[in-house]
């Protein structure tokens, strides 16, 4: 007979228990299971994608774009299709606008969707108390009618982006019915949509869990559920993917990047997505009132060098704030890397390495990816030509506010995304005077950016945008630096397609 | 009694301190959470509207009056990211924090009372050293390290617990509580109370480490007073083991001071969670913390802020008192 004492019976139990714990940890495909699991970089703090602030953030679109639909869809190269609008257009005199509701689409509540649930969505959108920071652009259109499955409506003030804004930052449709049974509340306790995922549960800076839409207009999902773990550390992310715990993470840096994607059993991509860095110039000091000195800032800078040594390749030297995916991008305008020129030009102001001009350059540390050091490489090539900035580090909170009440330094780098590729939303907002995120304000260029916002003849609208890129070069009034590339980890057994808009959507993400 | 309500008073002076500070310390600090959330086209009036929205138009005074006043009503304000009760939204998360808290105490404890124990066994001789240098080690590495090493060890090369969350997802939305692993330990569900618990161990080591390692080296400086004690060298000379006079006679009198600084420690403990929480994706008050200061969400901030106040402050005051009871020189003034 054993004789079993009470120490080995406590041994034995805490041995179990542990054996428990560890029991179960071999981790499975995402083909396997029908689960695909996400390590996200960002939580998702509200589940009302049209008001608020994680409404305008590019990286939550693809949890968005998993429970709600937009107006219109966009597909992985930027590139406009229907989404529950089938159809859109303005009149020939551009004094209305039609929309050709989607038919035969249900709600995740099983209700019918309507073009009143279209209309209610853009009213309230448009209603300042409701919140919504893309007010300005739903509010140019008014007095909607329904007539069948089409709605018309008054065009208060004609805004050529108002469609493209459509697949973009609160371009979604709501639910009217639910949305008023339930309130503000009950919605973010339990979102419906009508997208390709339904909301399952959610443990708010844990995880989202979703299942498929068995009924989704545009085809079945791939994968019976999702889960978006949010992780917001880049270590644990990447240690997600490595021990596979996770099918696929983004956002990791482009070392461990470069790493992982050189195991077996992972793959990954890192390609140009709609995310611009930039350094903004302000126009409050004499040094950058010196055209010659803005200038040579600009031509003093190795893009490609930067990007070569610091991002390991990952990223597209700029000569303007429009990517090469964006409708105004122009090859042809060339800022190019000239240390001498930028020497000859500070000269010409009386500066030079021994005597140089002084400025601060703000900077956020880790918001993207080497930005300190991006900058810290800056103002090493400026010191060589004769300027001597002083980098001053702050928190994207802290550039928000001083940008709002312009008073950025000489110089503050920052991101600039632009999904939806047009260039009122990049040159535009970022450099007209009156918008509240310029930092360069003058009437030069207001004059040249200001009657473009209401052009009707688009072909005339893009040109005159390019107008306005090259004007900008050539004035120095801005430095844009790169695109930059969103690294993508994800497991052999699946394929994925990128995503320029940078939404790692799991529509995009399928059994190999 | 005296003394316990004037320590209740003193605790809601200084809670009163801490409201103060925390609202005038987040209104001063850089980052003005209206300019996060104006959208491309807004005008100076849409921005004034913002303001107005969130109750930020005032002055400085105005808005603490306007917030004190709330807070004595239970309204902790609407949180600006999450667009829900901020109260409502603490109480949530906080049960997570004080699962994995209190977890990580009795660890601390527990590891720290056996290598104390261990230690004093083996005096004089490798195994104290061992000891020594182990707690060393253990005190020297910050709890984040510790995070981040285990992540490494236990997550990347010996893939044995999960790396992140509370509980696995496909587990999640099935309790009714937010005490997971009490509630799954109480209501018998054995697969719940096993993912919860694989869930806790990393971040609970993480916290648990440093905190064992001081645990060990004050009670085991403790053990080493009373193991000198004459009734110790009367119970040796009756011919009482090593192991029985260490837990039997020592341990008893060494263990008064090691709890009242266990008790004090507690809270260092709770303030490591927000960045060990952060790390292991563990949904609770600390990661919301971080996401709330990032996102300049004032009014989930200060009630955060405040909740870890109130929580530290009855933690010290739970501490005296129980010294206090244990201890009738204190406890009559």
């Amino acid at each position: 007979m054993i004789d079993v004492s009470r120490r080995h019976t406590l041994a034995l139990g805490a041995g179990g228990f542990i054996a428990s714990l560890l029991a179960g940890r071999i981790p499975v495909q995402a083909a396997e299971t029908g689960t695909l699991t996400v390590a996200f970089n960002v939580n998702v703090p509200s589940f009302d994608p049209t008001t608020g602030a994680s409404a305008v953030n590019p990286t939550i679109q693809a949890i968005y774009r998993s429970i709600f639909d937009q107006y219109v869809g966009q597909k992985p190269d930027l590139a406009f299709e229907p989404g529950l609008l089938t159809a859109w257009g303005w009149s020939d005199d551009k004094s209305k606008v039609w929309m050709d509701v989607r038919e035969n689409v249900t709600w995740h509540d099983g209700s019918a969707f309507t073009p009143e649930d279209v209309v209610w969505s853009l009213t309230r959108a448009a209603d300042p108390k409701a919140g919504n920071p893309i007010q300005f652009v739903w509010s140019k259109i008014a007095n909607f009618k329904i007539e069948g499955h089409r709605i018309t409506a008054d065009v208060v003030s004609f805004e050529p982006t108002l469609f493209k804004w459509m697949a973009f930052l609160t371009g979604y449709v709501l639910p009217k019915t639910y949305y008023e049974k339930v309130g503000p509340e009950g919605f973010e306790k339990k979102p419906v949509g009508t997208g390709p995922y339904m909301f399952d549960a959610y443990e708010g800076n844990a995880y989202l869990r979703l299942k498929a839409n068995p009924t989704y207009w545009g085809g079945k999902p791939p994968f019976e559920t999702v889960v978006f773990k949010f992780v917001t550390d880049a270590t644990s992310r990447a240690a997600e993917i490595e021990s596979g715990s996770s099918d696929v993470t983004l956002e990791i840096p482009y070392e461990e990047f470069d790493r992982l994607k050189a195991k077996s059993g992972l793959k990954g991509v890192a390609t140009p997505v709609s995310d611009i860095g930039m350094i903004f110039i302000s126009n409050t000091t004499p040094a950058m009132l010196d055209k010659n000195v803005r200038l040579a800032a600009i031509h003093a800078i190795d893009k490609e060098a930067i990007i070569k040594r610091l991002l390991r390749g990952y990223g597209v030297p700029l000569a303007t704030l429009e990517a090469p995916e964006y409708a105004a991008y122009d090859a042809a305008i060339k800022v190019p890397y000239d240390p001498k020129l930028a020497a000859e030009l500070l000269k010409k102001s009386g500066y030079s390495p021994e005597k140089p001009v002084s400025f601060t350059i703000q900077t956020t540390r880790g918001f993207k990816p080497k930005d300190y050091e991006m900058i810290q490489a800056i103002v090493g090539m400026w010191r060589k030509v004769g300027i001597a900035a002083e980098i001053e580090v702050y928190e994207i909170a802290k550039h928000y506010e001083l940008r709002a009440a312009h008073k950025l330094a000489p110089m503050a780098f920052y991101n600039w995304g632009n999904a939806i590729g047009d260039p009122t939303t990049s040159t535009g907002f970022a450099m007209f005077g009156p918008s509240p995120h310029s930092a360069w304000k003058s009437d030069d260029l207001d004059a040249k950016i200001g009657p473009l916002w209401g052009e009707k003849d688009e072909a005339k609208r893009i040109a005159g945008w390019k107008a306005v890129d090259q004007y900008i070069a050539e004035e120095g009034l801005v430095i844009p630096l790169l695109q930059y590339a969103q690294p993508v980890i994800y497991k052999s057994s699946l394929k994925l397609t990128p995503n320029v808009s940078g939404a790692l959507q799991p529509t995009l993400v399928a059994k190999a | 009694m005296t003394t316990a309500l004037n320590r209740v008073a003193m605790m809601v002076v200084t809670l009163f301190g801490v409201t103060v500070v925390v609202f005038v310390l987040l209104r001063v600090a850089p980052g003005d959470p209206v300019a996060m959330m104006i959208g491309p086209g807004a005008s100076a009036a849409d921005i004034l509207a913002l303001r107005v929205r969130y109750g930020l138009d005032g002055s400085l005074l105005t808005q603490f009056i306007i917030w004190l006043k709330a807070l004595l009503g239970g309204d902790f304000g609407t949180s600006i990211s999450f667009h829900r009760n901020a109260l409502a939204l603490i109480a949530e998360r906080l049960p997570a924090t004080l699962e994995l808290a209190v977890v990580a105490l009795g660890v601390a404890l527990l590891l720290g009372f056996t290598l104390a124990v261990a230690g004093t066994l083996a005096q004089r001789r490798i195994g104290e050293v061992a000891v020594d240098s182990l707690t060393g080690l253990m005190l020297a590495v910050p709890d984040f390290v510790w995070a981040l090493a285990l992540v490494l060890l236990f997550g990347v090369a010996l893939p044995l617990f999960p790396l992140s969350g509370r509980i696995d997802p496909s587990l999640g939305g099935t309790f009714r509580t937010p005490f997971y692993l009490l509630e799954s330990l109480v209501t018998g569900q054995a697969a719940a109370a096993r993912d919860v618990a694989a869930h806790l161990v990393m971040p609970v080591l993480a916290l648990a480490l440093p905190l064992s390692a001081i645990v060990a080296r004050v009670l085991k400086g403790a053990l080493a007073e009373a193991m000198v004690q004459d009734y110790v060298l009367l119970a040796r000379v009756k011919g009482m083991s090593e192991w029985r006079l260490v837990t039997r006679e020592a341990l008893r009198n060494a263990v008064g001071p090691t709890l009242a600084l266990t008790g004090v420690q507690f809270t260092f403990l709770l303030g490591g969670t927000v960045i060990v929480e952060r790390i292991f994706a563990y949904p609770g008050l600390g990661n919301m913390a971080i996401e709330a200061v990032i996102n300049r969400d004032l009014p989930l901030v200060q009630g955060i802020v405040l909740v870890f106040g109130a929580l530290f402050i009855v933690t010290n005051l739970l501490v005296d008192l129980a010294i206090a009871a244990l201890n009738p020189r204190l406890r009559h003034g």
